[in-house]
């Protein structure tokens, strides 16, 4: 146990143990009742968290090989997460409300994870209320709850599991013993079932009716007991998210379906390279006159318009001639970033005595673009301002915001919205914060959405990486892996950095600075390699970057995987045998084999087509993906109008070993929607760099997965629970099915990849203007009614 | 601004706009109707696919002055009343299959999928891999497998 942390918030909330796993003791909380006037009941975020990893993982010794020691067997990115949450000591609240429903704003974003469901879910367990009784919503910027309200590195199952528990049975109990009073029973008479109690008699209450009389005059600390594992009756079974009804009627909200009034639709128009600035605007007052406009005003990052209707903004967007100043990455392309990449390299060592494999990756630059654009309503009066937007670290963004606006921080509301998609963007805030700078600008509110153009060209993006490995062998063992992964800067300023801060200092790693301390802690060495180095290098701050489902896994295992491909080959192994016999865990030997025995490895296939296999651990879950690729020609030039074919993987099996999966459909929806990204990442999806710009501008442009490219056959195999606690899975899959893609295309064309995607070298369109920034919407779509 | 005449979700509205523009912005920003996302605004994410009198449309790309007072707008908020129910048997489909993750391109996907079954059936036929290959609509969080099978469940019902 390397951090020193027990389960507790401040001064020993929970009653101390008599040993390891003494059952009911290592169930019990404590929680707290709150005054208010129906029930409300409250535990600490931070309860539960903490508990050594390797104990957890049963990490041990492959028979055969040489032990690689590593940090993440012993503290992880996740435990951070987890464990800077302990000592805030703030607390979530569940209600019960007099109509029988229970409500509870969720301190996390939704961005189509899951985890409403997931959280509704803990909640129906622990209080014994019907799931369809749970109201979730996401709660405003608590900036009380400091590092507790950042929703990423796939920690919010992780980090809130028990809380939730600890505060719904606190509820359960109190629901019973003001049942008591009212049937003139015994507590241990009553059950509570399905939002009801029912006392010996048959005599029964609804819990709504109940929700004055167990409210509480004062707030006092209550002992709970959760339940065991055994007595779940829905944790663990596959449920529909809570949010489908909304979603398929078209109901459901986002940030640019709210209408706050007066917020009129409002653009900015952007420069033609990364980071320009905005100089003299040439005809600023025949924009100003133009149809619906109301104003139009140089800002930060470019020229901004409000007006009646978002086609309006279109067309003054593309009507502004705006003199441009230079950018942040001017001039730079492509082979302008390999160049410094190399230049920034770390010093892999002399080469091996021994026979050795050793190969550089590539991986361009990709989009983190989702659906839903970058957006945010924003309303900023002089003496307060109020946000609204889909936001993974709201109290960052709050706190930026009212330094941007000139305003305390207690002036500034920020709402978190349901988000469309993140896959990292919602990590950061540039749309709230810019559209916070328009609004004071304009003395209106405003509903500020990004063109897809500007998402893609301007949005942040996943950094350009290569990762040099080399691996030296002799006879059966391999005597040392080495890895140097060298990158273009990862923007890690959401919020996620202060916890690196706060907490750096107390781990195992010494002072390496911020990058690489982010870096141990989110890698892993699932294999017995001997002597074992990762190290990162980073340069060039000028782009917009941020995480992409993943900062440096899925770069990173693709890399290692293709290389243990290649040791295998090389010792004359089996790509399965030769993982097997070096892997340290049984839960990534079980999913392994899992994958191998539903995709039937090594079953015959046509000549250009082949299986890979590769696997992933991280977040306290294990994940194996083996794919089939077809890479024959009729199939590789398949024609697709406006898009890219390419070899498709014909079949994908993925085996994942999340601890306890609370809701096992929404873990294969996490996997399948990582497959998807793995594809992408590895075969079409990328961003050109060149002058200074990213060519793509819209979805004909960047080669994200589509129904073309989809597996036709799919299999997600959700292992039996191997852990009490469930791991995270939101960025999981992306990296061993990224890598799978790649060994499969390695064994299907005899070469391996060293690029990626392997179709970057070909632009596959015709790149859109930057002046206008915006293309004009199409005029002909009647012709395409079909 | 001119006025112009149309019905959407079974009834008549007269909005005032500009002649070009675009039917998703007149929905959206002057009627209220959310239910068609914006995506890309040039007819290639298909988030905005709603249906012209019964077929496929993506009024990111269609000029309100295009349309005629007969011409009927359906959005997803009124694809139950074209079979007159709480929902469309493709949206139950898609409540069955659980397709929803973020939800954001779903009812594009919806409506793209209720054309296309319709417009196999007109052909006498039923829907092939190829067909589920041809759909354009993206969708982001990767739901593609549960949208082919929920299209194929869908079908069966309409």
């Amino acid at each position: 146990m390397v951090l020193g942390v027990r389960g507790t918030g401040e001064g020993g909330d929970k009653p101390p143990q008599t040993g390891p796993g003494s059952g009911v003791d290592r169930r019990r909380f404590l929680g707290y009742l709150l005054a208010a006037p129906t029930l409300a009941v409250a535990a600490e975020l931070g309860l539960g968290g903490g508990e050594s990893v390797a104990a957890e993982r049963g990490v041990g010794t492959a028979t055969r090989a040489v032990p690689s020691l590593d940090i993440t067997d012993i503290v992880d990115l996740n435990d951070l997460l987890t464990v800077a949450a302990l000592p805030t000591a703030n607390r979530i609240t569940i209600v019960v409300n007099t109509d029988g429903t229970v409500s509870f704003a969720l301190p996390r974003a939704e961005v189509g994870q899951g985890i409403t469901t997931s959280t509704a879910m803990l909640i129906a367990e622990e209080l014994d209320v019907p799931l369809e009784k749970v109201k979730v919503t996401l709660a405003d910027a608590r900036p009380e709850l400091a590092f507790n309200q950042f929703t990423g590195a796939s920690n919010t199952t992780i980090s809130t599991f028990t809380p939730v528990r600890v505060a719904a049975a606190v509820a359960r109990g109190r629901l019973l013993e003001a049942a008591a009073v009212v049937l003139g029973e015994a507590v241990g008479d009553l059950t509570l079932k399905a939002g009801v109690v029912t006392g010996l008699l048959g005599k029964s209450i609804g819990i709504g009716a109940l929700a004055e009389k167990a409210a509480s005059a004062e707030a006092r600390k209550v002992s709970v007991t959760l339940k065991e594992r055994a007595e779940f009756r829905v944790i663990g079974t596959p449920r529909n998210r809570i949010d489908a009804l909304e979603a398929v009627t078209g109901r459901k909200k986002f940030t640019m379906d709210l209408q706050v009034p007066d917020a009129l639709p409002t653009m900015v128009c952007r420069p033609p390279t990364l980071n320009g600035k905005p100089g003299a605007v040439a005809n600023l007052g025949a924009v100003r006159a133009m149809p619906g406009v109301t104003h139009v005003a140089a800002v930060s990052t470019g020229v901004a318009v409000r007006a009646r209707t978002f086609g309006q903004c279109i067309d003054a967007v593309r009507a502004l001639q705006v003199a441009w100043r230079p950018g942040s990455a001017e001039g730079k392309s492509d082979a302008t970033v390999r160049k410094e990449l190399k230049d920034a390299e770390i010093w892999l060592g002399l080469p091996a005595v021994t026979p050795s494999v050793e190969a550089t990756f590539t991986f361009h630059f990709r989009s983190n673009s989702a659906l839903e654009t970058n957006c945010a309503i924003a309303d900023v009066r002089p003496d307060r301002a109020e946000i609204w937007s889909g936001l993974k670290s709201p109290i960052v963004a709050q706190q930026a915001i009212a330094k941007r606006v000139g305003l305390p921080r207690d002036k500034v509301t920020v709402h978190v919205t349901e988000s469309g998609g993140s896959f990292g963007r919602r990590l950061f805030f540039d749309a709230a914060l810019e559209a916070a700078e328009i609004s004071k600008e304009f003395g209106k509110p405003v509903k500020l959405m990004w063109h897809r153009a500007d998402d893609s060209r301007q949005g942040r993006a996943h950094p350009m990486a290569t990762s040099r490995v080399r691996a030296a062998y002799l006879g059966n063992s391999v005597l040392s892996y080495k890895q140097r992964h060298t990158s273009v800067a990862t923007d890690l300023g959401h919020g996620l950095g202060e916890v690196i801060t706060a907490f750096a200092a107390k781990l195992p790693v010494g002072d390496i600075g911020f990058s690489e301390t982010f870096f141990q802690l989110s890698q892993s060495m699932p294999y017995d390699f001997g002597v074992y180095s990762r190290l990162l290098a980073e340069t060039d701050k000028g782009f917009n970057t941020g995480s992409m489902r993943g900062v440096y896994s899925p770069d990173v295992v693709c890399a290692r995987e293709l290389i243990v491909d290649r040791l295998a080959e090389k010792m004359g192994k089996d790509p399965l045998a030769f993982r097997r016999d070096f892997l340290r865990d049984k839960r990534v030997r079980a999913v392994l084999d899992k994958v191998a025995e539903v995709g039937a490895w090594g079953r015959e296939l046509p000549e250009g087509v082949a299986q890979g296999i590769a696997l992933h651990n991280e977040y306290h879950s294990v994940v194996a993906v083996l794919v089939e690729l077809d890479c024959r020609p009729e199939t590789v030039n398949r024609p697709v109008r406006d898009g890219v074919a390419g070899p498709r993987v014909t079949r994908a099996i993925c085996a994942v070993d999340a601890g306890l999966a609370v809701n096992p459909r929404g873990l294969e929806a996490q996997m399948t929607g990582g497959i998807m990204d793995g594809i992408a990442q590895t075969l079409t999806a990328s961003l050109h760099l060149r002058d200074g710009y990213f060519l793509e501008a819209s979805w004909d442009n960047y080669f994200y997965s589509r129904q073309w490219n989809t597996p036709p056959e799919l299999k997600v195999v959700v292992m039996p629970p191997s852990t009490e606690k469930p791991g995270g899975a939101g960025e999981l899959a992306v990296a061993a099915s990224a890598a799978a893609v790649a060994c499969a295309y390695g064994r299907a064309t005899g070469t391996m990849p060293t690029s990626f995607p392997i179709n970057h070298g070909t632009l596959s369109f015709e790149p859109k203007p930057t002046v206008p920034p915006v293309p004009p919407s199409p005029t002909d779509g009647l012709d395409h009614v079909r | 601004m001119p006025e112009h005449t149309f019905r959407v979700n079974g009834e008549q509205v007269t909005v005032d706009a500009a002649d070009d523009e675009r039917l998703l912005w007149v929905l959206r920003d002057l009627l209220g109707i959310t239910g068609p996302k914006y995506g890309c605004g040039i007819n290639v994410c298909k988030a905005c696919t709603s249906h012209l009198n019964g077929k496929a449309a993506n009024p990111c790309a269609i000029p309100v002055k295009a349309l005629k007072p007969t011409d009927e707008v359906t959005t997803i908020e009124g694809l139950p009343d074209t079979v007159g129910a709480d929902l469309h048997p493709m949206q139950e489909a898609w409540l069955d299959q659980d397709v929803a993750q973020c939800g954001y391109c779903q009812p594009g996907q919806i409506m793209a999928a209720v054309a296309l079954v319709r417009r196999v059936h007109e052909e006498g036929r039923e829907i092939t891999e190829a067909d589920l290959d041809g759909i354009r609509n993206i969708c982001r969080c990767g739901t593609y497998v549960r949208i082919r099978e929920a299209i194929k469940a869908g079908a069966a019902r309409m």
